[in-house]
């Protein structure tokens, strides 16, 4: 595998130079039979990407329908109106970010992969989403991105490690029966009664808002509290079928389990309980004459993960794809690099006393530092055109926040824009973007040919 | 001769030895927190094997699965209850004549598009490697130089070139851009495939008689055969899973897969039924090559990767 890749990685980025052609032909060539080899491709290549160069940086010096000179107030928009802006920035996001992500990543997977002995296994799972489009690439970011937790893998993941770690919220829908009880808002979602809780005197705490089949698990009955101390219930105040008296335990009215319930003297809290399986709940002596807060935990909305494609996260996310396709690219190359490295060298250094850091850092770094310049600019390139991963993994909604100069021209020409002109403008802002690596590309060229 | 055979030699390390405490012969303790580190190292690999396969494989399991029970739950609940799955999106998918028609649009455009780029990208190639003419080397440069001319560039000024000659929307349209654009990274390659081909060999053929034609078509194409492998399988891949050009020149009869997917997409949610057995559709032949021509491929992936 990596044979093969260090044998034809010259066309990334900047080009290794080619060896130089025999001066002579063997054959003593007559011209026409050069034109007949060399016509096809020459005509293609004039028609299909020499001429486009010339019309777009002449195009975009004219407005949108073509008619009208406007100098270079296309570039000038780019740099301005408000939508090429926002594109202007992400496009500046993308390269500053991922291809330094990405390289970082199929560095540490190189290095770390050449000490087990399934190395291979894991390049090939890593390099795969090389081979498929990035349609397919989004489709799946797309479902992996999902907001709903139960679509989701990415919040099905973070909803279930968020609730080890908060509480998750009993009944998110239930509130207080007002015209019975004296539970109020008191705010931040919690409900505080207006009256004292006294030992002896059970409390009385109804709740509406769920149906009983609703509620999780199985719920017991709910009994009204006994014995001394200051106890109360906190129940489900209705029950299918109707009947029962409003405020006060019914038979067949529900226990609500797992309730916080707060005792608060003078605006602070002074205990606290949880309410059991029949909805009873007791709190210490202390408690006595305080008030009750049911607090606003009890009914927050559940939570529901992280919105990956709002106005925010969506770029971020995006790029998060990018590196899902592109590490293994990194990875090969750099592995490519790493196996013409001098294992002397390492070995001599661990010798010396240096740990794996030490050589990581101070030898091997420096000694792929050409690869690794190699992949920093290919990836540079590639990421300066995205324009398939943001247009199909970005929502509609969202999409103007996630915008980069690719999808920007696209929209602007054909997404219903119809301005050739500030499409040809960016056209010719990327072949710009471009232009200093075809420079390298063909200076080496010529390099090799004045030896 | 490549920049990943012979990297530039490093700095000697400054003292990359601070402390150097029991040099000779690893004590037991060193051992043991050295295993200790080989299993984490491979746990780490492991999640992240994980990581990378559980995108793929959550769309593999949903293309299998009922549209009702997609919409009622996570893929992931399928390891509870097997028995979901189902090949119904497929067999209704295969059904909608806009899909296979797609499908079959991305092949008439993949395969000739790819063997244009190999033929006459080996013919200039060949050219550039042995033939004698002036200003070969201006004109190879100029190619070299249009390797990295990104495709948006052409979009606008081929439209308008396209429409002219009354082949905007049509599969040639389509084809012919990914020609222009496969050529110069093809006979970059091919040319410097062919440089290195022994001269002798190819005086051998010249002496039995063999013209230039000749020469090229029964020596010089066969000596090659690896190059045009990994250049052909490259170009394939980035024809088939080409997007955007497809979404500018075709029309609603002659759009690829990928461009009728991606209108699929403009409602995803209510139409995951569709789009994750197309999309599975669309990377069975990318990864099936993948797998068949691992090394062609990988060699043509890093090499192309600039376009």
């Amino acid at each position: 595998m990596s044979s093969a890749v260090a044998k034809t990685a010259e066309g990334a980025g900047a080009l290794p130079t080619p060896p130089a052609a025999p001066r002579k032909s063997v054959t003593g060539t007559r011209l026409w039979v050069a034109v007949l080899f060399l016509l096809p491709a020459l005509v293609l290549l004039g028609a299909l990407v020499v001429y486009p160069i010339g019309y777009s940086v002449w195009r975009s010096l004219f407005d949108a329908s073509g008619s009208g000179f406007v100098g270079l107030d296309n570039y000038a928009e780019i740099f301005t109106d408000d939508a090429t802006l926002v594109a202007v920035r992400n496009t500046a996001i993308w390269v500053a970010v991922a291809p330094a992500l990405v390289t970082a990543l199929g560095l540490i997977f190189a290095v770390l992969t050449e000490r087990v002995r399934w190395g291979t296994a894991f390049k090939l799972i890593v390099f795969m989403p090389m081979a498929i489009s990035m349609l397919a690439a989004g489709i799946i970011f797309r479902l992996v991105y999902e907001q709903d937790p139960d679509q989701g893998v990415a919040n099905a993941v973070v909803t279930s490690v968020h609730d080890v770690f908060a509480d998750e919220s009993v009944y998110p829908k239930a509130r207080p029966n007002t015209q019975v009880s004296d539970l109020r808002p008191s705010g931040g979602g919690s409900f505080t009664t207006e009256g004292a809780v006294r030992a002896g005197t059970p409390a009385l705490l109804p709740l509406v808002g769920i149906a009983p089949n609703r509620l999780p698990g199985d719920p017991e009955d709910a009994k009204a509290p006994t014995g001394n101390g200051v106890t109360g219930t906190v129940w489900l105040d209705f029950r299918l079928g109707g009947g029962g008296e409003k405020g006060a335990v019914d038979r067949g009215e529900k226990a609500l389990e797992g309730v916080k319930v707060e005792a608060v003297k003078d605006g602070k809290v002074v205990a606290t309980a949880t309410s059991g399986t029949d909805g009873t709940f007791r709190l210490p002596e202390s408690a006595d004459g305080s008030r009750l807060r049911l607090p606003g935990s009890n009914f927050a909305a559940p939570y529901n993960g992280i919105d990956w494609l709002g106005p925010t996260l969506v770029t971020p996310a995006v790029i998060g794809s990018y590196v899902w396709m592109w590490a293994g690219f990194a990875m090969v190359l750099i592995a490519a690099g790493l196996a013409g490295v001098d294992r002397n060298l390492l070995e001599a250094a661990r010798v010396d006393g240096a740990n794996e850091w030490q050589v990581f850092r101070r030898i091997t770094v420096p000694l792929l530092a050409p690869v690794l310049v190699v992949v920093l600019v290919t990836l540079m390139i590639n990421v300066m055109k995205i324009f398939d991963l943001v247009y199909i993994i970005a929502p509609q909604p969202t999409q103007d926040e996630a915008n980069v100069l690719a999808l920007q021209l696209y929209l602007a020409s054909y997404g219903g824009g119809g301005d050739f002109g500030l499409g040809s403008a960016i056209g010719v802002v990327l072949l710009l973007l471009v232009l200093p690596v075809m420079w390298v590309n063909i200076r080496r060229l010529r390099k090799e040919r004045q030896r | 001769m490549t920049a990943l055979e012979t990297p530039a030699p490093a700095p000697a390390p400054k003292n990359p030895a601070p402390e150097n405490p029991a040099r000779a012969g690893r004590s037991l303790a060193a051992r043991v927190a050295s295993g200790a580190a080989g299993g984490a190292l491979r746990i780490f690999l492991l999640l992240v094997a994980l990581f990378w396969l559980v995108p793929t494989f959550g769309l593999l399991v949903s293309s299998f699965r009922d549209p009702t029970d997609i919409a009622e739950s996570g893929w992931w609940k399928v390891f509870s209850a097997p028995a979901q799955l189902t090949t119904k999106s497929y067999e209704s998918l295969l059904e909608n004549d806009g899909i296979t028609d797609a499908l079959f649009n991305t092949v008439w455009i993949t395969v000739p598009a790819t063997l244009l780029v190999v033929l006459i990208g080996a013919m200039a190639g060949y050219a550039f490697a042995w033939m004698d003419f002036k200003g070969r080397d201006w004109w190879f440069m100029v190619v070299v130089g249009l390797l990295v001319v990104p495709v948006q560039v052409a979009l606008i000024p081929l439209s308008g070139l396209f429409r002219d000659l009354g082949i905007f929307g049509d599969i040639i349209g389509v084809v012919l851009f990914h020609v222009g654009f496969g050529l110069p990274f093809a006979i970059f390659l091919l040319r410097n495939f062919f440089a290195e081909i022994p001269r002798e060999l190819l005086e051998a053929a010249r002496l039995d008689g063999a013209g230039e034609i000749r020469l090229f078509a029964t020596v010089v194409l066969p000596l090659a055969a690896p190059a045009l492998a990994s250049l052909g399988i490259f170009q394939f891949l980035w024809v088939w899973n080409d997007m955007l050009v497809a979404l500018v020149f075709s029309s609603s009869g002659s759009q690829p897969l990928t461009v009728a997917l991606q209108q699929q997409v403009r409602q995803f949610g209510s139409n995951i039924e569709v789009l994750a057995p197309g999309a599975f559709i669309s990377m069975v032949i990318p990864l099936a090559v993948f797998f068949a021509f691992q090394k062609q491929f990988v060699s043509g992936v890093m090499a192309g990767a600039v376009k």
